[in-house]
């Protein structure tokens, strides 16, 4: 394949859209700083389609123009999802070959953050998008602690009923309390001397996946995540520490 | 907001079973008597920190994050001392004439340089007429909200309805306070400033005025003042009247709402399940705290704002139409038992439907037009779209969209107005100018027409409207049958289960004794005629 560029209604015209905010007040001298910002980030032929002022300090802007850049996605290094998707049927019967037990799960929404709802939609029976939640898979134990839990908490919980996987969410964030969060949870889990066979994983809207590294995690899922990519991500990383402890 | 035409509720557009509506009146009603005994014969640490706040005790022991308030100090100290069942009136009152100041006897208490005790003879004379001025001084405090906030309106003019309701929430309250005025100016006429993450949690209210929350900015009584003060100064130059908002929920909720009587806010969050389904805060606490706490918000003429939108974040906004009303009509009667009226209850619902469900909109106009039938009173609130908003922004600006028309047609009171940028990051101040937009356009294109509107008989929206009635009844029936703290342990909102002595905050609760003295209890329940 070779270089690509923005499609607007015919090949290569590079047309793409923006729109933002500028601390000015509306006027002649705004369009132009407009159109000049447009420039600078490497619009030809800018347009501001749309300009009006936000209160007395502040105008919003709609701007067209034309990029310069292309980009050839063959030269892209893609990072290849490590594990299928697998149904309902196979996560279990997976887990029930591989494990000949249940898969013990703990999920938590860890710091100040009292939104489960991204917790929910991946642990509750009812599930998220169609898809049912691992409460409804027979051959997971799930224990969803629930919101504001402590790391303490999450390790005691692990070691108390021999857990094989964590789930730890962040929904609600600032200024990156999300990361801090879900670093004092791994911390507290390799103090504990619990981190190495366990499955430890993180998710939220503001997380991708890149992130698991950085954070010292085994996997993080981003926005819109279903529950059966959790459930088949687990039911690999399942098998492959089994093969791998022999 | 400015529209051409007049605002109205349609009322009487929709047959629906009016035997039905009066016995789901009538079973919340036999629900909520339990609830009603709890709040006569137990008291909270809040409720007498609460009181303790209107007597005059301010400021805090120690500094930063770690700082106790005093009121939580001297509260404390009485229940770990002489205990709390007679309340903390009498022995505060006590070593206010002991010190000869309020304030002087807070702080003694708190550094143990005055041990709280019981007075006898005429030294409880004394503390109960004490007591009881600040009691009088207490309630005339609350009502004075109410009286200058009328002054305000009469002065800088009313905002017409329906009320435009926008968040700000940015941690800081210095820097609330731009984005609420720029909001106010854009054409909000009602400002909500979200709380840090967590707050509901905490059993003490953060003092001063805050720069540090999470998602959200601290409920402080300083930073209510400062809001307070800044939305006043923007409504003289608007020449309309900016309402507030805040939290009375979770754990202090009683404190709160004393702290926005005394601040002048004008409505607040406040239901009288919410934090028991969704923050785990145990039943008994919440059931003392909101009957307390909406007295107060009765008197200081206070709307609040239920939270019913929170049951369709949890379940499906189809099937779960129906725990929307049921939930409404019990904060009705409980509102009414504490003697706050009809014109105060901002009911809250949402627009939550998947708009990939056939005729999603027809389904949203009968859910909200039922709601108004029921209430045709109440000042309701009316939620937007969050949980199918994907991060297709143009399509989530179109849905809002959707939502305001339903608004408009069903004759919804107080409109929070939708983000197309919701889920993805805190608005942007674009986000919320271009959210007036679609409103002020989408209100003033349609208004005039829920005066006109019909709906066929026995046709779909009428037959949806009467189907969730219907659920709704059966769902109240089935509570009244088990009694309500026994449905709740049985998971039967929201799905969640909790134990009438689980969740947070059990170990505040007290059992009044018989000699338990609270003036400003008993002068609230004798103003608002509560019993």
């Amino acid at each position: 394949m070779t270089a690509i560029k923005p499609y607007g209604d015919a090949t290569d015209d590079g047309l793409i859209q923006a729109s933002f905010t500028l601390p000015i007040a509306e006027s002649e001298r705004a369009r132009q700083a407009a159109l000049e910002f447009a420039r600078k980030m490497d619009l030809g032929r800018p347009q501001v389609v749309h300009m009006k002022a936000m209160g007395p300090d502040f105008t919003f802007f709609i701007v067209y123009g034309a990029t310069q850049h292309s980009v050839d996605p063959d030269e892209l290094e893609v990072p290849e999802r490590e594990f299928p998707v697998l149904s309902y049927q196979e996560v279990n019967r997976v887990l029930r070959e591989s494990l000949k037990r249940q898969l013990v799960v703990v999920g938590a929404c860890t710091g100040t953050d009292a939104h489960t709802v991204g917790l929910d939609a991946i642990l509750s029976m009812k599930g998220f998008a169609g898809d049912h939640g691992l409460e409804y898979f027979p051959e997971m134990r799930v224990l969803n602690l629930g919101s504001q839990v402590e790391p303490a908490d999450i390790v005691e919980t692990v070691r108390a009923n021999g857990a094989d996987a964590v789930l730890v969410s962040q929904v609600v964030t600032q200024r990156d309390a999300h990361l801090v969060h879900l670093k004092e949870v791994r911390d507290s889990l390799v103090d504990a001397g619990l981190r190495n066979g366990l499955i430890l994983v993180g998710g939220g809207p503001r997380f991708s996946a890149e992130q698991a590294a950085e954070l010292g995690y085994d996997k993080i899922f981003g926005r819109g995540t279903r529950p059966s990519e959790v459930a088949s991500y687990l039911a690999y990383a399942a098998t492959t520490r089994a093969l791998n402890a022999g | 907001m400015k529209t051409s035409h007049e605002f109205t509720r349609p009322i009487g557009r929709l047959q629906i079973d009016r035997a039905s509506v009066a016995e789901c009146r009538s079973l919340a009603s036999e629900i909520s008597k339990p609830i009603e005994e709890l709040a006569r014969t137990q008291t909270t640490v809040s409720i007498e920190r609460a009181c303790l706040r209107f007597a005059g005790v301010d400021g805090v022991e120690g500094e930063g994050v770690e700082a106790v308030p005093i009121p939580n100090r001297v509260v404390d100290e009485v229940k770990e001392t002489i205990g709390l069942e007679r309340g903390v009136m009498i022995p505060f009152f006590h070593a206010v004439e002991q010190t000869g100041d309020v304030q002087r006897a807070a702080e003694s208490i708190a550094a143990h340089e005055l041990a709280p005790s019981w007075p006898a003879g005429d030294d409880y004379e004394r503390a109960v007429a004490a007591a009881t001025r600040a009691g009088e001084s207490s309630v005339a405090t609350i009502a004075a909200a109410n009286d200058n906030r009328g002054r305000a309106i009469d002065r800088v003019g009313e905002a017409s309805k329906p009320w435009l309701y926008l968040i700000v929430a940015t941690g800081n309250i210095h820097e609330d306070i731009p984005q609420a005025q720029a909001a106010a100016r854009a054409g909000a006429d009602v400002i909500a400033v979200i709380r840090s993450t967590g707050q509901s949690l905490l059993d003490y209210v953060p003092y001063g005025a805050t720069t540090d929350g999470f998602a959200g900015t601290f409920a402080t009584q300083e930073n209510f003042r400062l809001m307070r003060a800044a939305l006043d100064e923007v409504g003289e130059e608007l020449g309309r009247y900016i309402r507030l908002t805040n939290y009375a929920s979770g754990l202090c909720m009683p404190e709160i709402a004393a702290m926005a009587a005394m601040e002048r806010l004008d409505m607040m969050l406040n239901d009288c399940m919410y934090g028991i389904i969704f923050r785990d805060i145990n039943m008994q606490r919440t059931f003392i705290d909101q009957h307390f706490s909406r007295m107060v918000h009765s008197l200081a003429g206070i709307v609040i704002n239920t939270g019913e939108d929170n049951y369709l974040t949890t379940a499906d906004a189809v099937a779960g139409a129906h725990s929307v009303l049921a939930s409404q009509f019990l904060n009705e009667r409980l509102a009414l038992s504490a003697g706050l009226p009809e014109e105060q209850q901002g009911l809250g619902h949402a627009f939550e439907i998947d708009p990939d469900v056939p005729n999603q909109v027809a389904l949203e106009i009968a859910h909200a037009q039922l709601i108004r039938e029921c209430f045709p009173n109440a000042p309701l609130k009316y939620m937007p779209p969050t949980k199918h908003m994907t991060g297709n922004i143009f399509r989530g600006f179109l849905t809002d969209g959707m939502f305001n028309l339903v608004g408009a047609l069903t004759g919804q009171d107080i409109i929070l107005l939708g983000m197309m940028t919701e889920g993805i990051h805190t608005p942007f101040l674009s986000d919320r100018d271009l959210a007036i937009e679609n409103a002020n356009y989408v209100f003033g294109g349609s208004i005039a027409l829920a005066g006109e509107l019909r709906f066929e008989p026995d046709g779909d929206v009428e037959r949806r409207a009467n189907q969730v009635l219907e659920e709704t009844r059966q769902m109240l029936a089935k509570v009244a049958d088990i009694g309500m703290f026994a449905a709740i342990e049985a998971g039967m909102f929201a799905d969640t289960v909790r134990t009438r002595t689980g969740g947070k905050g059990l170990s505040g609760v007290v059992v009044r004794s018989e000699d338990y003295v609270n003036p400003v209890t008993d002068l609230l329940s004798e103003r608002l005629g509560v019993n």
